[in-house]
C-alpha cells in the first residue's frame, strides 16, 4: 500500500514533492509521518527517557516541513542560502533526530543511540554535534527570539531564504516569546513562519488550566501577526499554508494537535509529557503504527 | 583610610574608542551589526546608526529577544555587537547568554555598556558588580575587562574576529590611560610595573588605581608588582602563578562582588598550584546612593584600600 519508507531516506527533496500530484504527496507524507512515529517510539522505549507526547504531537508539522518545505541539503547542512528550521520546543528532539535521519543529515544507526551516554543525540538538540539543527534549544521561549534574529539575517543578506519556528502552546506562557512576536511584527518579517503545535497540554496539566492561551489567534494579531489555525496532523492543510506566497506579515500557524497522536493510550494524557513506555507497551504502540 | 583618590592625568571612559572602532570596523566588514535594546545613545551607537542605519538592529526594551536575535544574527552569517547596559544584557539575559550564545558557540559580542557601579547613583538595581561572578561559570565565553581606551580599540578589532562567544566590559568611568599601544593580548595578564614584595592583580577601572598604590608603597619602600587583567577568561595563569610564586602575597582588586569574580579566579590558581595569601578588594553587598568615585572610595576600591591591603600581606 504504502511505498517502502527506505525509498524515502535522504532521496526525496522538497521539489520532488512539489512535483507530486497531491494524492501520491498525501500518500507519501503519510508513509514518512508513519516511520518517524515507528522510530520515535522506539528511540524512546529504548532509552527510557524523552518527550513521546509532544514528540508524537508534532511529527506531522516536521514531516511536511523537512519534506515539502525546506530548502536544505544534507550533503551540505551549512549551505548559507538553506531555510532555517528552529525546534523552539527542543524536549521533543527525538521527533527532530527522526525527521533529520529519514532526511539524510544523520545516519538512521544514529537513532539507536538516542539519550545514551556520549551520544550526539542529547535529550535536547545541540547544533555542534548533529548536522542540520539550527539552535541548542531546551529552556523554553528561546527558538522564537532566535527565529527573528535569522529573519532579520535574511533580510540584510538581501537573501530569500526562510525561517521556520515550531514552538509547543505551553511554552508561549514564557515572556521572551512576546517580545519576540512584538520585534517581528514591527518589522513585518515575512520570511518567518512561526507554527504553533497546539497540543493543549503542558507538563502539568491543560494549558487553559495554568495559564490560559485563548484567545491565541487574537494575541498573534495584535501583534502584527497574520495568524492561521489549521489541523496539525493534516499534511495537505499544512503544505498549503507553509508553500503559500506572503507578503508584510510574518505568520503564525496555530496547528491544532493531539498530544501523543497515532497511539492510542497516549493520545491527550497529560502523563504521557515524558512518561516512557515499556517494551510491552512499545510493542503495542508499534501494532498500531505499523 | 578610604581617602578619596586624586589625579592630575587626563581622563578618559572606553565607550568612545568602543563605538569608534567598531564603526571603523564595520566599514571594511560588512558582517558586523550593532544589536541594542533602545540603548542606541547610552551605548555611543549614535553615530553607527547614522552611518549603517540597518545595520543597527534596535529591538526595544527587550534583553531576552535582543541576546536571542544576536544569535539568529549569527547563524545567518554576521558578527553581532550586543550593545547594552551590562546590569540588563547580563542579568535580564543571563540564560540567553548561557544557552542561545555560549552553547550554541555563536560569535556573538556582547558588549556590557557602564558595567560595575557606573551608574553609581542610581543604585544597585543599575550596578553591574556580578557580571563577572555569572558569566565566568558560562562554558565557552571568553570574558575581557579593557582598561583604558587604548586596550578598548584592540580588544574590539580582536572580539571582531575571535569566531566565538565573547563578553566585553566597556567601562565609563573615567580612568588614566594605563597601557601602550600594544597593551591588548587576548589571554595574556600584563606586567604594567614589576614589584618582588607583593603583587596587585587588578582590572578595568581598578588597574590605574592599583597603579596609584603601586607608586606610594614604592615610596614605603615595598615593590608591588601590578598586574593588567584584561583576560578574565581564560586566564593568564602563568602570570598569576608567577605573582604568588614571586612575591609574598597576591592583593586583587575588581569592580564587583568578591565572591566568584577576579579574586576568586585568581585564588582558584594559587591555591592550586602556588598557596600565597591573598586579600579580595571588591564590592561588598548592596551599595548605598552614592556617585562611582564616591563608592569606590566607600568600598576601598582606591589607592589607599590597595595600600592598606597590600601592607597587611607584607607583614
Amino acid at each position: 500500500m504504502h511505498p517502502p519508507i527506505t525509498r524515502h531516506a535522504g532521496f526525496v527533496s522538497p521539489s520532488d514533492v512539489s512535483s507530486m500530484p497531491a494524492e501520491q504527496r498525501g500518500d507519501f507524507f503519510a508513509a514518512t509521518a508513519l516511520e518517524m512515529r515507528r522510530s520515535i517510539v522506539e528511540m524512546i522505549g529504548r532509552a527510557k527517557a524523552g518527550h513521546i507526547g509532544g514528540d508524537l504531537s508534532v511529527t506531522d508539522i516536521l514531516t511536511t516541513l523537512f519534506f515539502g518545505v525546506l530548502n536544505l541539503d544534507a550533503s551540505a547542512p551549512q549551505k548559507p542560502d538553506r531555510d532555517r528550521f528552529i525546534l523552539s520546543k527542543g524536549h521533543c528532539s527525538a521527533a527532530l533526530y527522526s525527521a533529520l535521519a529519514l532526511r539524510g543529515f544523520i545516519p538512521r544507526e544514529l537513532l539507536g543511540t538516542f539519550m545514551q551516554s556520549l551520544s550526539a543525540l542529547n535529550g535536547h538538540p545541540n547544533r555542534r554535534k548533529v548536522p542540520g539543527v539550527e539552535a541548542n534549544t531546551g529552556p523554553l521561549g528561546h527558538g522564537l527570539p532566535i527565529g527573528v534574529g535569522c529573519a532579520i539575517a535574511s533580510r540584510l543578506s538581501g537573501a530569500n531564504w526562510r525561517v521556520f519556528v515550531v514552538l509547543g502552546d505551553g511554552e508561549l506562557q514564557e515572556g521572551s516569546n512576546w517580545e519576540a512576536a512584538m520585534a517581528a511584527g514591527h518589522r513585518g518579517l515575512d520570511n518567518l513562519i512561526a507554527i504553533i503545535d497546539r497540543n493543549r497540554l503542558q507538563q502539568g496539566a491543560r494549558t487553559e488550566e495554568t495559564n490560559r492561551l485563548e484567545p491565541l489567534a487574537d494575541k498573534w494579531r495584535a501583534f502584527g501577526w497574520e495568524a492561521v489555525e489549521v489541523d496539525g496532523h493534516d499534511h495537505a492543510a499544512l503544505y498549503d499554508i507553509f508553500t503559500r506566497p506572503r507578503a508584510g506579515r510574518p505568520l503564525c500557524a496555530i496547528a491544532h494537535t493531539v498530544k501523543g497522536k497515532g497511539v492510542s493510550f497516549i493520545e491527550d494524557r497529560v502523563e504521557w509529557h515524558h512518561k516512557t513506555p515499556s517494551p510491552e507497551q512499545v510493542e503495542l504502540a508499534l501494532q498500531e503504527l505499523a | 583610610m578610604n581617602a578619596a583618590t586624586t589625579t592630575s592625568e587626563p581622563t578618559f571612559d572606553c565607550r568612545q574608542a568602543f563605538a569608534e572602532t567598531l564603526i571603523e570596523l564595520a566599514r571594511s566588514d560588512e558582517r558586523i551589526v550593532a544589536v541594542c535594546n533602545d540603548s542606541v545613545g547610552s551605548s555611543n551607537l549614535v553615530a553607527f546608526q547614522k552611518e549603517f542605519p540597518d545595520r543597527l538592529v534596535n529591538v526595544g526594551i527587550a534583553e531576552q529577544n535582543m541576546v536571542g536575535v544576536a544569535a539568529g544574527l549569527a547563524n545567518g552569517g554576521f558578527t553581532p555587537f550586543v550593545c547594552a547596559a551590562s546590569p540588563f544584557l547580563t542579568g535580564r539575559a543571563l540564560e540567553q547568554i548561557k544557552a542561545d550564545v555560549a552553547y550554541n558557540g555563536y560569535p556573538v559580542v556582547l558588549c556590557g555598556m557602564s558595567p560595575g557601579m557606573a551608574y553609581g547613583e542610581l543604585g544597585p538595581t543599575h550596578h553591574s558588580i556580578e557580571d563577572l561572578s555569572w558569566l565566568r561559570a558560562i562554558a565557552d565565553l571568553a570574558i575581557v575587562v579593557p582598561a583604558d581606551p587604548v586596550q578598548t580599540r584592540a580588544a574590539v578589532r580582536w572580539a571582531a574576529q575571535a569566531g566565538k562567544p565573547v563578553f566585553l566590559r566597556i567601562g565609563r568611568f573615567k580612568t588614566p590611560m594605563v597601557t601602550k599601544e600594544d597593551g591588548f593580548v587576548f589571554g595574556r595578564a600584563d606586567e604594567l610595573r614589576p614589584g618582588g614584595d607583593i603583587a596587585i592583580v587588578a582590572t578595568g577601572a581598578m588597574v590605574s588605581r592599583a597603579l596609584e598604590a603601586a607608586d606610594e608603597l614604592a615610596q614605603r619602600g615595598v615593590a608591588a608588582r601590578v598586574l593588567n587583567v584584561s583576560t578574565i577568561k581564560p586566564l593568564d595563569e602563568k602570570a598569576i602563578i608567577d605573582a604568588a610564586r614571586e612575591t609574598r602575597g597576591v592583593v586583587t582588586v575588581e569592580e564587583g562582588v568578591i565572591e566568584g569574580g577576579l579574586g576568586a579566579a585568581v585564588a582558584e590558581i594559587v591555591v592550586r598550584y602556588a598557596p600565597a595569601p591573598m586579600r579580595m578588594l571588591g564590592v561588598r553587598g548592596f551599595a548605598p546612593t552614592g556617585d562611582t568615585a564616591f563608592l569606590f572610595d566607600y568600598f576601598g576600591l582606591n589607592r589607599a584600600g590597595i595600600v592598606a591591603a597590600a601592607l597587611e600581606l607584607r607583614t
